[in-house]
């Protein structure tokens, strides 16, 4: 049985559908992330979820507790829903210690003070913060102030973690880091996480399973590596990681690039279902190409850029451009030479470029 | 190759901070050089040295053969005669300009004639791909179009040098790419001398001819073109801060080199020297992983997934090491390894450097590794 | 090359520079100096036992205790009803909660004393409207409520100055980010828990740095204790240097007596103002950030209804009752007669405006300093803003310290030193002038023109300024073609923050007036202790319409910039 529970979940603000008909399930223990552009309507989503914004079509369950539900006129208001939740602003009280900061919830609760010493002081012992226990959240840096929060939501032991953006306002070096001490406290406490994240990397790194968004309507729900490798979609394949593509036009029966007069290479046919179109888009990875020498696609080399440990080129195919990056000790041409391209992994979808 | 900026000897101290002492450096004509370095490091100080808005303690500056400060000498250009462009990292265009008056800023100073500048200006405006969009005001503009109007402005009085102050940290990370590669044409279209200051040492090595690295206290650590710097770094300091490092110790034990704290000897070419303690370096993406064959024994105490690349953080007689490996080939060869499984790295090149130095370097660069505390 | 000169622009920047200094030196020091020495130094030598008598003089010592109790409790109350409002209207599910914001607003553009002489009319023991109404229909034998007294005059002065703390904390509570109270919420904590623990420490500095300004101001105070406190014989510290310098036309005595109480403001005042920026400083917590979300409303539900009543009341009462009584006695052909069609008429206005040399005088008066004014000071004050702001040369310390001197030098004692300064005694008198007036408002003033220009010019970045040099600008092309154009807005709003509030003038005026020198103010006061309440009622109401005019056309033009 599943633990979250979203049954045609429909949010509007006035004539905009934020969230169209959302049907989700996240099981117990489970690292779930929404990805999209800005304006997809994950943290809406995440924001029903909370409780601060009330559904305008559907239902939400989480561990057999219905939360919202509109057709029964049903909203439990935030503060009884007992998730922990951490915003991407951090979000810590400046005026409280760091140890009020995190026994805040556990006092709401009118626990004994043995009890919310010992659960603050577990908290913070694994958001290794114990020795800032009595300082002000406010002398902390960006991460600390983090870990405050995330050490404030795990103090009740919620079985959900709400999780919004909660890396954006760091620099890189930590985002990583704290990435993984997420996953480690997970680990520890056994909560689901729901997590609302624009940053793809952060988002495979970290989830089970991933939701990919757009304009409030769901385009695929897989594992990371799925999604990677099987994108059900243009919007996902370009969502996903870097991507190249190439228009494609029919001729005659044949298909070729746009604008160039040479007839795609025998191995680099779209499928059978997808022959029918006048135009297609030819989909591939910088990473997924291939130099050979003869035969491919050919094009010249515009632009090559050494960046460390990969090298990044440009290659021109008349009007068009395939962008290639390979690892620094593998073979390449140069600026202004002429090469031949295997694409490792083509997708094709169809409409032009 | 002729040299149009040289700095000779250069202090500069604000009260008790000593920014920089005795820098000596020369930039050729038509080159992009770049300036990089962790913030704090003097680079933006040192760029602003040249453009005259600061003025050295002791030292000479030369633009092109002339003396522009020369503290001994009572010699100090104000910025305006020194006939430059400059960029600065917020775009600093004048709000209350449209992108034309903005742009045609530095010829009306100049009094040219309303037909040569509105030519000139149109010609810039183009250049950098603003066409159409003249009669705009900055705040009708997103900060990429802005910057681009500061390159225009820059250009357009055909200044020997360029300046470049981070100009491409406010921008996100798409545009990011792509104004490093246009300003970069840019660049090579007009043959202009630009100087680059930047923290980032992906668009240092994606842009330079050359490049300086700079340490925390202002000393220019290595001077070279992007491939030297990268494939030849001169410390430990060099290598980790142009890139994601690994750093193995390796121990010398009676002629025998072992890894980390366990038994295993290093199956390579052993280092040159006669230190104890060593370590081996490399690039995450210089270290296959496998299943089996020659190399040293590990396991992958985490493995991530980042869409391209497999993230594996593999655990060798405790060192721990960061490997990378490309997700098709990995998929290919049935190297998508889990948490826990036993694996054999094996290296595609390595840097050996004196673990004394590169404890040097590390507590150089310590504030990379920010702690609780603000 | 011609320019190869040692730094240059170090004489434009040297020029600068003393000319800020001299401004503030002349125009504000000196004055300041002059009251501490002539409270200090008795025939030339520190005498501070005579400075002790003066304060233990029973009246004296009154009034300093009467400053601080009217301070004390109007502080108070309009911290309650600031803070209290600005969290209806930001927090709650209050209807109409704009037009309320905005209403809560009016009183900062109306005169205290205006609405203390209104209040007179209706409060007064025996002759008050409300007081006669409750005498007359519910046979009461005495008034209801005498506005002669401390809690009227505190009652008073929370009307006016209520806005101070309201505006303060509107401003952080709309600022705060609101998942500071979204964290507490999904904590477990219910809205008034937040509202207790959460939202209402948050915003303490914000409360406190408003309470600060208000006591500020109430002690320095003039308008509502002259009008109120004077027929019962309470006076505080201002209305005592009126009173004295007054009746003795200028005695020695007077102007000691003056000084000492002057110095004890300028202390207090000074006191304040460093407790204010060390809150500022160290409490203002980092709240503002993140992404904006609608902040939580909380529902009053059954309290809806009754809470939109009851402020719908409180503007009713203290906004528009006042305002409503000065124009209808404005129009009363004598005071004292009933509110009748045939009592009323426009006559009263007409013979202020075109007949009666008096007022005709104070209104051309006024428009004329306050302009003057205005224009000088915005000028002055976007100069020194500059080397404030901008310059690094060195004597920029003695300016950062002269720049703050206006901001805690009450308008009482501004009269008093200009009095001192430019009486004849050090060469220059220009007593009895329309001058004397100009350079008191210059100096009464500075402070609002530096805070605008400054506000103005710590937008214009640094790097602007560096882009047009490396483009080949002189310095005074930069001034000229980055600087000026840049900081016009905040110019324009020095001149109106300037402008309006001179047109309604009375603290510093009433000390410096002469028969024809009355501005708006004076000549409101005057003839209302004169007995002449309709003309004065009816100035009153013009001033009014002149006052709210202005300022609906500078937000107009300025946007909402011109109320800093």
């Amino acid at each position: 049985m599943s633990h979250v529970r979203l049954v045609n979940v429909t949010k509007r603000f006035g004539a905009v559908t934020a969230v169209n008909d959302l049907n989700l399930e996240i099981q117990k223990g489970e690292c779930f992330s929404m990805l999209g552009p800005s304006g997809c309507g994950k943290t809406t989503t995440l924001r029903m979820v909370a409780g601060f914004e009330d559904l305008s079509e559907g239902e939400i369950h989480v561990g057999g507790r219905l939360l919202s539900s509109r057709a029964k006129n049903w909203y439990l208001p935030p503060e009884k829903r007992d998730f922990g939740m951490v915003f991407q602003a951090f979000a810590v009280w400046p005026h409280l210690t760091v140890f009020e900061n995190v026994a805040f919830p556990l006092r709401i609760r009118k626990l004994p003070a043995a009890e919310v010493e010992k659960r603050t002081k577990d908290a913070l012992a694994s958001t290794n913060l114990l020795p800032s226990a009595e300082e002000s959240p406010a002398n902390l840096s960006g991460g600390g102030k983090q870990r405050v929060a995330l050490a404030r939501a795990l103090a009740i032991n919620p079985d959900v973690m709400l999780l919004d953006e909660p890396l954006s306002s760091l620099d890189p070096h930590l985002r990583e880091e704290m990435r993984f001490e997420i996953r480690d406290l997970q680990r520890k406490y056994g909560f689901s996480i729901i997590y609302v994240t624009h940053d793809q990397a952060e988002a495979m790194a970290l989830s089970d399973r991933i939701l990919v968004m757009k304009l409030g309507v769901v385009q695929q729900i897989d594992t990371p590596l799925n999604v990677y490798n099987h994108p059900v979609n243009r919007f996902v394949f370009s969502f996903i990681g870097l991507s190249n593509f190439l228009s494609v036009t029919r001729a005659d029966g044949a298909f070729q690039l746009a604008a160039h007069s040479e007839l795609l290479p025998q191995t680099l046919n779209p499928p059978e279902d997808m022959r029918r179109h006048e135009t297609l888009s030819l989909a591939s990875r910088p990473s997924e190409v291939d130099f050979c020498g003869e035969g491919g696609l050919r094009g010249v080399v515009a632009r090559k850029s050494f960046l460390g440990e990969i090298v990044d080129y440009q290659i021109k195919m008349g009007e068009q451009e395939l962008r290639v990056q390979k690892n620094r000790r593998a073979p390449g041409p140069d600026v202004g030479e002429s090469c031949g391209l295997r694409l490792l992994r083509p997708f094709w979808y169809e409409g032009a470029e | 190759m002729e040299e149009l900026i040289q700095i000779e000897g250069v202090a500069k101290s604000y009260g008790a901070h000593r920014v920089h002492k005795e820098l000596t450096l020369s930039i050729h004509r038509g080159e992009c050089f770049t300036l990089l370095g962790p913030s704090g490091c003097g680079k933006t100080v040192l760029l602003r040295l040249i453009a005259g808005f600061e003025s050295p303690d002791a030292g000479v500056i030369r633009i092109g053969g002339v003396v522009v400060s020369d503290p001994a000498a009572g010699v100090n250009l104000p910025p305006d005669s020194r006939s430059l462009g400059m960029v600065f990292q917020d775009y600093a265009v004048w709000p209350h300009m449209t992108v034309f008056d903005n742009v045609a800023y530095p010829l009306k100073l100049m009094k040219k004639s309303r037909q040569e500048l509105t030519a000139s200006v149109m010609e810039a405006v183009g250049m950098v791909g603003m066409k159409g969009l003249e009669k705009r005001l900055p705040s009708e503009l997103s900060g990429g179009q802005q910057q681009r109007v500061a390159l225009a402005r820059a250009l357009i009085a055909k200044p020997s040098l360029l300046l470049l102050d981070e100009p491409l940290t406010n921008l996100d990370a798409n545009l990011r790419e792509e104004m490093r590669f246009e300003i970069k044409e840019l660049q090579r279209k007009l043959e202009t001398t630009v100087l680059y200051v930047t923290h980032d040492q992906e668009v240092a090595l994606a842009i330079s001819d050359r490049l300086a690295v700079m340490d925390e206290r202002g000393k220019i650590r290595q001077t070279g073109t992007p491939w030297e710097i990268f494939e030849r770094p001169a410390d430990p300091f060099v290598f980790n801060f142009m890139g994601v490092a690994n750093f193995l110790p390796v121990r010398n034990e009676e002629g025998k080199y072992l890894v980390g704290n366990g038994s295993q000897p290093i199956p390579w070419e052993k280092p040159e020297g006669g230190a104890k303690d060593w370590a081996a370096a490399f690039r995450p993406s210089d270290v296959k992983i496998g299943r089996g064959g020659e190399g040293l024994r590990g396991a992958v105490r985490r493995a991530s997934f980042l869409g391209a690349v497999m993230d594996y953080l593999v655990d060798v007689d405790g060192a721990s090491l960061r490997v990378s490996a490309e997700t098709h080939e990995a998929i290919a060869e049935g190297l998508m390894f889990e948490d826990g499984e036993d694996c054999i790295v094996s290296f595609r090149g390595l840097h050996w450097f004196e673990a004394e130095k590169l404890r040097e370097a590390l507590t150089a660069s310590a504030h990379n590794n920010e702690g609780v505390r603000a | 090359m011609s320019s190869l000169g040692k730094k240059p622009g170090f004489g434009v920047a040297q020029v600068i520079l003393f000319l800020s200094v001299a401004i503030l030196v002349v125009v504000v020091a000196v004055p300041v100096l002059l009251i501490f020495f002539n409270a200090f130094w008795v025939n030339g030598s520190f005498n501070i036992r005579d400075v002790a008598r003066i304060i233990s003089e029973p009246d004296t010592w009154q009034a300093l205790v009467n400053s601080l109790i009217i301070a004390a409790g109007t502080t108070i109350g309009s911290t309650i009803v600031g803070t209290f409002f600005a969290w209806l209207v930001t927090r709650t599910d209050l209807p109409c909660k704009r037009f309320m914001k905005g209403m809560f607003l009016v009183p900062f553009m109306l005169p205290s004393f205006i609405g203390a002489m209104a209040w007179k009319m209706l409060l007064s023991p025996r002759a008050g409207f409300i007081n006669r109404f409750f005498m007359l229909h519910f046979g009461l034998s005495g008034p209801i409520f005498n506005i002669y007294s401390y809690a009227g005059i505190m009652l008073v002065e929370v009307m006016y100055l209520f806005p101070f703390v309201f505006i303060q904390v509107c401003g952080a509570l709309e600022r705060m980010d609101p998942t500071l109270e979204e964290s507490a919420r999904i904590s477990g904590a219910g809205l008034f828990t937040i509202t207790r623990k959460i939202t209402i420490p948050l915003v303490l500095p914000s409360i406190l740095s408003g309470a600060l300004l208000i006591m500020l101001y109430s002690m320095a105070h003039f308008g509502t204790v002259a009008v109120l406190g004077i027929e019962n014989g309470i006076f505080n510290i201002p209305t005592l240097i009126y009173q004295r310098i007054h009746q003795s036309a200028g005695s020695f005595a007077s102007i000691r007596t003056g000084t000492v109480l002057a110095a004890i403001l300028v202390a207090a005042a000074a006191l304040i103002l460093w407790l204010q920026g060390k809150i500022l400083s160290r409490g203002h917590y980092q709240i503002i950030a993140g992404k904006s979300f609608r902040p939580m409303e909380l529902k009053l539900r059954a309290l809806r209804m009754p809470l939109f009543l009851f402020c719908a009341a409180y503007i009713g009462f203290t906004i528009v009752l006042p305002t409503v009584v000065i124009f209808l006695v404005g129009g009363l052909k004598t005071y004292g007669l009933p509110f009748t069609w045939e009592n009323l008429s426009l006559d009263n206005y007409k013979f202020i405006l075109s007949a009666y040399k008096v007022t005709r005088d104070a209104i051309w008066n006024s428009v004329t300093l306050g302009f003057s004014a205005a224009v000088i000071t915005m000028f002055a004050g976007v100069m020194i803003s500059y080397v404030i702001v901008k310059m690094k040369v060195r004597g920029k310390g003695i300016l950062e310290f002269l720049g703050m001197l206006p901001f805690s030098v009450p308008g009482s004692v501004i009269a008093l030193g200009v009095i001192l300064a430019w009486s004849g005694r050090y060469g220059v008198n220009l007593y009895n002038t329309v001058w004397i007036i100009l350079v008191a408002y210059i100096a009464r003033y500075m402070a609002f023109s530096l805070r605008a220009n400054s506000a103005a010019l710590e937008q214009v970045h640094d790097s602007l300024v560096e882009a047009a040099r490396v483009c080949g600008a002189t310095m005074w092309q930069a001034l000229r073609d980055v600087v000026l154009p840049l900081v016009r807005p905040g110019m324009l709003a020095a001149f109106f923050l300037i402008f309006l509030p001179s047109l309604r003038e009375l603290t510093v005026s009433i000390m410096l007036y002469a028969p024809t020198t009355r501005t708006i103010g004076v000549a409101i006061y005057t003839l209302n202790e004169d007995g002449e309440t309709v003309r004065s009622a009816a100035l009153a109401g013009i001033a009014l319409i002149i006052i709210v005019a202005g300022q609906l056309l500078v937000e107009r033009f300025l946007g909402k910039k011109a109320q800093g």
